[in-house]
């Protein structure tokens, strides 16, 4: 069977221009056409009249095309070759492109002026608290009945188990977990309460030792310190639990924190700890493992509260003022809401585009 | 042969897992200990296979990327703590992995939860259904009463004092509705393993 193939110059209406907001390594190609061609293929070349090679073919649905991981600064031509039924119509030679770095994503525009309002917020509030002293925060239950559950286990003459969530120090959760690790230590070390960190990332363990040696060296109780009562057990997450469950049966803490990011295991580890009897107080800003913490826990610090439980604890200056700042950017955002809830009703739709996000 | 071994390993650790349940015992013991020592390997070896070596060490000796050396001295740093003159070195990893994670952490917070957490909350009130109306209302509603209970500069009284009940009250239906899709989840889980015991190990269904 012989098949002809025709190629005619026609109208495949077609532009090729540097994509917009990149690291100057793509060329975007568009382009429409009247006839239902079945495949588009497509053609670079370095040079106007040089040899074109085919670097990619789409379906006839498709109108655009994205060439990738091109040399930023240099220059090429494309051509589109639509085809249907052994006709092939050729597109004219579009170029020279050149494919141009941009240093600054104009479509994240909006997220830099967000970024640029919380900073300077916080930094606001931080220059006043160191000015003024202490600001106020409302009372978070959960935070006070730490230094009680504490107590508590002084007096059993028990030990108090601290599980500082299943993820790393790069996770903002155990960040947040480390800096309420440190008043615990504090107290514990202040009454000679045994306090047990076993962790699930090895430099999770590092820097809980730390944390612990610092807070008992503050509160003049060096002595007290033990590295054998912080130990990294295992990375996986059940194994982890079960480890952490066992320590819960043998050593029968008085108080048992839970404080991180936790994920399947929160159910595990509450419902273990609830039946030794011991007096638990979770926070987590997982919202899937809040409902269980809530159910099996005595107290439960929910989502942004484990952030703000540091700056509760230590009432440092600048603590308070992140926290400050932070509160100033809640209200920014419930007025963004109610603007945006406007913006539909008046089809403001410049102001909905603003948080598009690529 | 080694299938069924593996099943008859498998049984029992699950029976002595579920031991628990009824009480610690010397079981429970051994598959803990197995468990955490064979992951803890496992990841050992993943770690070296997967992460260390394709991006630190085989560039350095075998790409020649020298610059490699300055992480794995980092890294190094990390067992400092080993010895007391110089353990305090240990803390230049760990706040350079925070200062980094934290950097990095602040845009992909406002570009992946902030900025799309908005968007989605820009719903319209008129235009719609009655029904589609009230549920856009209760997200809006709702949205903006949890935003007011986490808000700590003020005491929760007076005006600001119901409005955060009405955000707890919020948060309560949305647990208690995902500790119910959670469960269910659960307890797929459970019939997996039962099923696993009862056809794989015993063959009697």
């Amino acid at each position: 069977m012989l098949f002809i193939s025709l190629i005619i110059l026609s109208s495949i209406d077609f532009k090729a221009f540097d994509t917009p907001n990149d690291d100057g390594t793509s060329i975007t190609l568009m382009w429409q056409s009247d006839e239902n061609f079945q495949l588009f293929e497509i053609y670079r070349s370095e040079t106007a009249d040089g040899f074109f090679e085919k670097i990619g073919e789409v379906e006839g649905v498709e109108c655009t095309y994205r060439d990738v991981n091109l040399k930023p600064g240099s220059s090429y031509y494309y051509k589109i070759l639509g085809k249907k039924e052994g006709i092939t119509v050729s597109s004219q030679v579009e170029g020279p492109v050149k494919a141009i770095v941009q240093y600054f994503n104009l479509s994240r525009l909006p997220m830099a002026v967000c970024i640029i309002i919380l900073f300077s917020a916080i930094i606001y509030y931080i220059t006043r608290a160191k000015k003024r002293g202490k600001l106020f925060i409302r009372k978070i239950p959960a935070l006070n009945a730490i230094e009680e559950a504490i107590g508590r286990a002084t007096e059993m003459g028990k030990p108090v188990l601290y599980v500082p969530g299943i993820m790393d120090i790069d996770d903002p959760q155990t960040i947040a977990s480390m800096s309420i690790l440190s008043r615990v230590a504090e107290k514990t070390a202040e009454y000679g309460t045994p306090l047990y960190v076993p962790t699930s990332r090895s430099m999770a363990m590092t820097m809980a030792q730390q944390v612990v040696k610092e807070s008992a060296t503050r509160v003049g109780r060096p002595d007290w310190y033990n590295p054998d009562n912080i130990r990294y057990i295992t990375d996986d997450q059940f194994a982890y639990v079960s480890a952490v469950d066992g320590i819960m049966v043998r050593e029968k803490p008085a108080t048992n924190l839970y404080l991180g990011t936790f994920y399947a295991e929160s159910l595990i580890l509450a419902e273990t700890g609830h039946s030794t009897g011991a007096v638990q107080i979770a926070g987590t800003a997982m919202p899937d493992q809040l409902p269980f913490f809530v159910a099996a826990c005595d107290y439960t610090l929910l989502g942004e509260e484990l952030y703000a439980a540091s700056a509760y604890l230590s009432q440092e200056p600048v603590q308070l003022g992140s926290l400050k700042g932070q509160d100033f950017g809640k209200l920014i955002f419930i007025t963004v809401i109610v603007i945006g809830v406007l913006s539909q009703l008046f089809k403001w739709q410049f102001f909905i585009n603003l948080f598009n996000v690529e | 042969m080694m299938n069924t071994i593996g099943i008859w390993i498998g049984a029992l650790l699950t029976l002595a897992i579920y031991s628990f349940l009824y009480k610690d015992n010397p079981f429970y013991k051994l598959a803990e200990n197995i468990f955490v020592g064979v992951s803890a390997g496992y990841w050992a070896v993943v770690l070296w296979f997967d992460y260390a070596w394709p991006n630190l060490f085989e560039p350095l000796f075998k790409k020649g990327q020298w610059f490699n050396i300055f992480p794995i001295f980092i890294g190094i740093l990390m067992f400092a703590p080993l010895i007391p003159r110089i353990s305090w070195m240990v803390r230049i990893p760990l706040t350079f992995t925070m200062g980094v994670a934290m950097a990095v952490s602040i845009t992909q917070i406002v570009q992946g939860d902030i900025f799309p957490q908005l968007q989605a909350t820009f719903l319209p009130l008129t235009g719609v259904s009655f029904f589609d109306a009230f549920s856009n209302l209760l997200i809006i509603c709702g949205v903006i009463f949890t935003l007011i209970y986490f808000y700590f500069s003020k005491e929760h009284k007076g005006v600001l004092g119901i409005s955060a009940r009405i955000g707890i009250w919020f948060m309560m239906v949305s647990f208690g509705a995902s500790f119910g899709y959670t469960i269910m989840a659960r307890v797929s889980l459970f019939i997996g393993r039962i099923y696993f015991l009862l056809h794989n190990w015993l063959g009697v269904i």
